[in-house]
């Protein structure tokens, strides 16, 4: 790039100088002098003409300065020096004159930044601009585009070009060009398209014509239906996912030792207070500190599970109902003590710049990306899990447990230990899936109320103590739900659901996927 | 009472016999006939608190009816609570006629403000109290009807009873939050006016309810009383100890829980209707489940299985309720929580459990006796 110096500063003159005249100017001396800045390629032009665009270009009365207004209102205005971009003080609203603009200066400007966008190295600016473009088509920005399309490299530019030099031809006095563009065009997604299109079915004269484009129409509907029906049913499952996180750890303290733990909501409001702690602790690290929350989390609501265990729990076994109560009191313990500590009010947790914005696959589709990242945290959790239960001592002496207690124990497992692990285990995974709720949902002292009665609902419709009952009740359970909001509204929808799963228990009481054997067997 | 009750009679129920008594005769007089000035008055506030209390404690004796003799743990007990109060609230929502803001002689003011033109078909007849009365039974009794017959014909029991319970309730109350259901949306109903002509804002009313719940609920606890003691209610307690022994006896134990369900659903309706004209106001918060779950510490607390600890229960877990919520609001969830916890732990027969004469009677009625035997994994049924 061009160094500071003498050549800088006569091009900063010329700047200058072009821009002061713009202050005597007629409407179309403005636009000649906008096309003339342009070409000088000052690193500012593009600055000054958006702020000329959006009536923010000012001469101040006293010396006859040019200056950017920080914004179109407001008295007094706060100045901007167009050379360094940097402030310049204020100055009341009647001590400045705003440069006017009018309709065709204002369209022209708008082709004239396009254009500058357009040359821009990053390809994801060209994009923008030509999506910009392509609102105002008229000939001069297709002219642009034209030019454009003849040196652009990148295929998405191209292809978006393309899409908007067809929209243009849509306009062409000749028929056989507009039967060309609505023949190309037929392959969009995109809803200006497919609305332009269903205008010229209106519209249009020549008979082929009209029945390309509504064929077009009906082609993009089906594709668009499509895509929004991929769509919903991605929703669906990152919402089941989020239910099957929370179940995870429910079924294993349900299934496995038979536990209700009404507490499971508290630990999982845990794990999310845990996430703010430790990105309070790492103010500089927002990416890395949902990372290191994970660890964090597991252990202090595992920890919080395995005391709760060994003092209260261990002394219910057998009774499954006092379990609910005692467990339901610690859940009230547990809240109020969050609520004396962080107060009553919702913290925020800030979403690290790698979980916000979106996966846009095409005009039709876009998947969030903290929901895809849920759906995948939650298939890892829940394989780590499995394998957990499978490949390791500890799932080994614990499926042992919970096949034959007195057996194992006259294997020589100590099922005392097994149990406050089984427990801690459970609540660890509470506490990750606070984690990622931490990401979904305000962090509040009633987090764990909101989710905990759908989550019930997942491990006993999944079938108690089946791991891969409760990944399936709760990627159904998303999944229905979604499929039924469109129609009935959220509240409705949940309604419905929860009607239809006590249907559901009455026709297989003990879940979809019962537990079978020993273990299964009532007294 | 027949001498064969009186007989049987223990000394808790003694007791609460008494005590309720006197709140029906001193409370009436403490209020009406003691000046105001005078230290023995009873405020209307303190009435209604009362009122509040004896409603809640009819609740507790509706949950202790079907816990503590079948075995059942519901935890959608405030559902019912809350139907019986919606239909007393729908009649005196009609009571108001013309009086509310909006003026109409029919609608209520939140259909005005909905822009309906005409009452609902489930609002008809709601304006005849006979019709009313009828509800607030038939409501809570015809959705446990129905509830507790699919429930129980599949063998829905224990735990998964308790949260398909705590599932309906919450439903109940997603529902009635919802404008287009036509019960008010969030605000539920409130700002009444009159019952049966008589001003609900007038001491002697507010009396008179009074009066009467100490009546409902000595009648209900009777009932109760009348049936615990009786070969069904022996039946219940053998479902609640050993159910499948008692199906294999040849008893319809299905039956049996059915309508014990029903009885305790049209109790808990009685005392949401009673309850709705003394606090004022019904909103669908009512129905949230930890209105359940709470009524089932009161229970707790008292002494499961007993019906008079239920009481005892509810009054005093309020009355500590309405104490530490105004002193120490900080400290009343944590208080909550460990009652929850130590009751289960230390007290697994409530109050009662402490009473004098009580513990040889429990050792055969109670289950807790089989506390910490035999634990048998992946098992949830309460047995």
């Amino acid at each position: 790039m061009v160094v500071p110096g003498r050549a800088q500063k006569t091009d900063d003159a010329a700047f200058l100088a072009a821009v002061a005249e713009l202050r005597e100017a007629t409407y179309s001396d403005k636009t000649a002098i906008a096309e003339r800045l342009i070409n000088t390629g000052h690193p500012r032009v593009r600055a000054t003409l958006t702020a000329l665009l959006e009536d923010r270009l000012a001469f101040r009365n006293s010396d006859n300065r040019a200056f950017i207004l920080k914004s179109a209102e407001g008295d007094p205005a706060v100045l901007i020096d167009p050379l360094t971009l940097k402030d310049a003080g204020q100055a009341p609203a009647d001590a400045i004159t705003k440069v006017g603009t009018n309709n065709t200066l204002r369209r022209t400007l708008r082709t004239a930044l396009a254009r500058y966008s357009l040359a821009s190295p990053d390809a994801s600016v060209r994009l923008d601009a030509v999506r910009e473009i392509s609102q105002s088509l008229d000939e001069n920005t297709l002219f642009l585009l034209r030019d454009r399309y003849a040196v652009e490299t990148d295929a998405r530019v191209r292809k978006e070009i393309s899409v908007s030099l067809a929209m243009g031809a849509l306009d062409s006095d000749d028929a056989q060009a507009r039967l060309r563009a609505v023949r190309s065009l037929s392959g969009s997604l995109n809803q200006d398209v497919r609305n332009r299109l269903a205008r010229l079915v209106d519209d249009e004269h020549d008979a082929a014509v009209r029945s390309a484009a509504s064929a077009a129409v009906a082609k993009i509907d089906s594709w668009r239906g499509f895509y929004g029906a991929i769509e919903t049913m991605f929703f669906g499952l990152s919402l089941g996912s989020v239910l099957v996180l929370i179940a995870i750890g429910l079924a294993i303290t349900f299934g496995v030792i038979g536990v209700i733990n009404m507490a499971h909501g508290e630990l999982m409001m845990l794990g999310a207070y845990t996430t703010y702690v430790v990105q309070t602790a790492m103010p500089g690290h927002i990416g890395i500190s949902i990372l290191v929350a994970i660890p964090a989390a597991f252990l202090v609501s595992g920890l919080v599970g395995i005391l709760m265990e060994r003092s209260i729990v261990r002394f219910l076994y057998g009774r499954p109902l006092e379990t609910l109560l005692a467990t339901f009191g610690v859940s009230l313990v547990l809240q109020q003590a969050v609520r004396s500590i962080f107060s009553a009010l919702n913290r925020s947790v800030v979403t690290p710049d790698w979980m916000s914005g979106s996966l846009r696959v095409n005009d039709a589709l876009a998947i969030t990306y903290n929901r895809l990242y849920i759906v995948l945290f939650t298939l890892i959790v829940f394989l780590a899990v499995v394998l957990a239960l499978k490949r390791t001592r500890l799932g080994l002496n614990i499926r042992a447990v919970s096949q034959n207690r007195a057996m194992a124990k006259a294997m020589g497992i100590r099922t005392e230990w097994v149990d406050a692990m089984t427990f801690g285990l459970g609540s660890g995974i509470a506490g990750v899936a606070g984690v990622a709720l931490s990401q979904l949902t305000n962090v509040g002292p009633n987090l764990g109320q909101s989710y905990i009665i759908d989550s019930f609902m997942v491990v006993v419709f999944g079938g108690v103590g089946n791991l891969w009952g409760s990944l399936i009740g709760g990627l159904s359970m998303g999944l229905v739900n979604n499929l039924l909001e469109p129609y009935t509204g959220a509240v409705l929808a949940k309604i419905l659901l929860l009607v239809g799963l006590i249907f559901l228990i009455q026709v297989r009481p003990r879940g979809l996927f019962p537990q079978t054997g020993r273990a299964a067997e009532d007294e | 009472m027949s001498s064969r009750l009186w007989h049987a009679a223990e000394r808790g129920e003694v007791w609460l016999a008494a005590v309720l008594a006197l709140v029906a005769l001193a409370a009436p007089v403490l209020n009406l006939f003691v000046p105001a000035t005078s230290s023995l008055h009873l405020s209307t506030y303190g009435i209604t608190l009362i009122g509040k209390y004896l409603c809640y404690s009819m609740l507790a004796l509706s949950v202790d009816l079907i816990w503590g003799y079948c075995g059942i743990l519901s935890l959608g007990q405030t559902a019912f609570f809350s139907l019986g109060g919606y239909a007393m609230g729908m009649y005196l929502m009609r009571q108001i006629g013309p009086r509310g803001v909006y003026g109409d002689p029919i609608l209520p003011d939140f259909m005005v403000f909905l822009n309906w033109k005409s009452l609902p078909w489930f609002w008809q007849g709601f304006n005849h109290f006979p019709y009313a009365l009828i509800m607030m039974v038939a409501a809570p009794g015809a959705l446990a009807l129905v509830f507790g017959w699919f429930a129980f014909r599949s063998r829905v029991s224990g735990v998964y009873f308790s949260i398909i319970t705590q599932a309906l309730t919450y439903a109940l109350m997603l529902a009635f939050f919802r404008n287009d259901m036509g019960f008010g949306g969030n605000n539920g109903f409130t700002d009444f006016k009159d019952i049966l002509g008589f001003d609900l804002h007038s001491d002697g009313t507010r009396v008179v309810l009074l009066v009467l719940t100490v009546a409902a609920l000595a009648g209900s606890y009777l009932l109760c009383r009348y049936l615990t003691g009786s070969r069904a209610g022996r039946v219940m307690r053998a479902i609640r100890d050993a159910e499948s022994r008692t199906r294999f006896l040849g008893y319809p134990v299905e039956s049996y829980k059915l309508w014990a369900f029903v009885l305790s659903a049209a109790i808990a309706g009685v005392a949401g209707a009673l309850y709705v004209p003394q606090v004022g106001i019904i909103n669908p918060s009512e129905f949230a489940p930890i209105n359940s779950i709470e009524a089932v510490i009161w229970v707790a607390v008292g002494g499961r299985g007993t019906l008079y600890g239920a009481i005892a229960g509810a009054v005093l877990v309020n009355y500590a309720k309405t104490y530490l919520t105004g002193a120490f609001p900080e400290v009343w969830l944590f208080a909550l929580g460990a009652l929850f916890v130590c009751v289960t732990l230390l007290l697994p027969r409530g109050l009662a459990g402490l009473l004098p004469g009580r513990a040889e009677r429990n050792g055969e009625k109670g289950s807790p006796k089989r506390a910490l035997v035999g634990l048998s994994p992946g098992r949830v049924q309460n047995k």
